[in-house]
This record gives C-alpha cells, structure tokens and sequence, in this order.
C-alpha cells in the first residue's frame, strides 16, 4: 500500500487559494447552500481534488452538492460560485 | 498581482519528533506573525519549472521570524518525503501566509479549551498550547490525544513537561493499537467515555478544535455532539491523502 501527501480535506484548504481572491479571510465566512439553504463557514464544506490538478470543488456537507468550484492557471483563477445564495464576512 | 506573497523561508534546525516525523524551524525573514491554528502554503519547484504545493498547519506560537512545521514522512508523498528527507538546514522553501482565520484560538476567547487531536492532528493544537503559554493564559485547556503507539507521540517530553508546568493545561492520552503499560485504558478508538472522563462537560461551554484524519474527526465530532455540546462551538479541521 503507497500513501500519498497528506493535505486538508475541508474548506480550510481553501484558506490560501481564496487569499490570492479576496482581502478578507474566507474561511470563516457563512456561505448558504442554493440547493438546501444549509448556512455554514467555509471551513466545513468538503473539499476533493488534488492540490496539484487544475483545480478544488467543495461540497456541502448537508446536501453533498457543489457550492463552490476553483480553478486556478498560470494565466488565471477561476472562481465558480453558483451552488451558493450567499457569503457573509465578518469586517 | 496576488495579495498573497510567496516568500523565501531557509531551514534553521530540525528536530525528530517520531521515527517518521520531524519539525522543520524555518527563518522566514518579514514573517508578520501568526495565529495559533493557521496554516502556510509551501511550494516546491523542481530546475524543470514543475511545481508542487501543499498546506501544512504551524506547530509554534509566534516568535520573530521562526515559523515551526512538524512534517510526517510518506512513501510516495513528492513534498512531505523531500521536507522530511533531503530537505537540509540552509536550505530555501517558498511559503505563503499564514493563512486561515477559522480554525484559530485567541487568546481573549471567554471560554475554556477542549483540544481533540488524532496522529498528527495534533499540530495545530500545540501551536495553542504553546500560544497559551506564551501569552500567560490561564484559561483552562485539555488536551485528548490519540495516537496509534506511545512511539507516535509527538512533542512527548514537551507535552510531559507542560503537563506539570502549565497551570491549568490537561493532557489525556487515548492509544489506538498499543498503550504504555500501567496506562490503565486498554488500546482502541476515542470513545463517548474518554471525552466525558477527559473532556468538559458540554454545560461549560467549552471552546472545543478536533483536528486529525478525516475520519477521526468525523467520529469525535460525532461523539461531541451526542454528549450535548453545541455543534456550532466544535470547530474541526480534516485533513487526508492527496489521492494524487
């Protein structure tokens, strides 16, 4: 049996690529699920994908679906956010 | 431009923690300090322009420039096996951060500390011990550590030493595969009775951080909220393989 790199596996990985986004700390914004109104910090969604793959999807962890996609390029990042109705930050 | 920049850290001094673990301290000169719980991005970029990045937890309160990694060796792992391995003092990494705000403890928080912690889980939660200390808080803190051996313990003499010098500070060990003898619990998971022996009572309102592999953290915070503490003070941080 091999291990790969172990790396976070909830919304806490998203600490640094959402930095490159945004001046606020997201983690700890509440985000509301568009499919089941779930509210929640970004923290707890889950998170799949390989930090070296083109990019993170996050899921709710109520309904299991996509809140959030990011993908980042040289070029780009790609910030997908149409599984949620909202994103409350805290000043 | 990215708000986030990535800076030049060099390895100071390692120390082993675990036969297959050890702490990096790295000097990152311009380090603006952190909080205990938050993470760095580090990345390595090999002469043919590949690059790899990963997050790892601080295990140091801050100090100056010094920011402490404590790394787990795995096969296959392309920056864990380098960081643990070849990796040598005056070495350069570039790094980013810190980064994170939620899975934090500060020290003006009103409310004692439940500390879970599963393997290397632990990490971040010595980073608040640490800060603990080093802020002169005398809130009190249990710490509830599971480890597959005693031999996987990491920061085992600074955790024994803490233990008896910082007032207020608990630490409980759960051992998953084999425990010390004379331990007096027989080795196996985290159980309800062990958070309710070794924990606080949901009715103190603890602040509670269970940080570890995905499904440790899973099952405690599963066994928490049974015992009636409130789901939105259980903070948790998951972490896993790459699958990469």
């Amino acid at each position: 049996m091999t291990f790969a790199d172990t790396t976070f596996t909830d919304g806490n990985a998203l600490a640094g690529p959402l930095r490159e986004l945004f001046a606020l700390e997201m983690t700890s914004a509440d985000g509301r699920c568009a499919t089941c109104g779930r509210t929640g910090p970004v923290a707890d969604l889950r998170v799949y994908g390989h930090e070296n793959g083109p990019g993170l999807v996050a899921r709710c962890p109520g309904c299991e679906e996509i809140v959030l996609r990011l993908v980042v390029t040289p070029e780009r990042v790609w910030l997908d956010l149409r599984g949620l109705v909202s994103l409350a930050v805290i000043r | 431009m990215s708000r986030l920049a990535w800076r030049v850290a060099y390895l100071r001094e390692v120390r082993d923690e675990t036969p297959s673990a050890r702490t990096l301290v790295l000097d990152v000169p311009g380090w603006p300090g952190h909080l205990p719980g938050q993470h760095v991005d580090v990345r390595l970029t090999a002469p043919d322009g590949y690059s790899a990045q990963r997050s790892y937890s601080i295990a140091s309160a801050a100090d100056g420039d010094a920011v402490e990694l404590t790394v787990q060796r795995v096969p296959d792992g392309e920056v864990s096996s380098y960081l643990a391995g070849a990796y040598a003092v005056g070495d350069p990494v570039e790094l980013r951060g810190p980064v994170g705000g939620w899975f934090v403890w500060r020290s003006g928080d009103p409310a004692p500390v439940l500390l879970v912690a599963g393997g290397s889980g632990v990490v971040p939660l010595m980073s608040m011990v640490r800060a603990r200390a080093a802020a002169g808080s005398r809130m009190p803190f249990r710490l509830v550590y599971s480890a597959r051996t005693p031999d996987d313990v990491m920061y085992a003499e600074e955790l024994k030493r803490r233990a008896l010098s910082d007032r207020g500070l608990d630490v409980s060990y759960v051992y998953t595969r084999r425990a010390p003898d004379g331990h007096g619990r027989p080795a196996g998971r985290l159980t309800a009775v062990d958070l309710a022996e070794w924990g606080w009572p949901p009715e103190f309102e603890p602040a509670v951080f269970v940080c570890g592999p995905t499904g440790f953290v899973e099952a405690a915070a599963d066994l928490l909220v049974d015992a009636g503490h409130d789901p939105r003070r259980i903070k948790t941080e998951r972490f896993g393989p790459t699958g990469g």
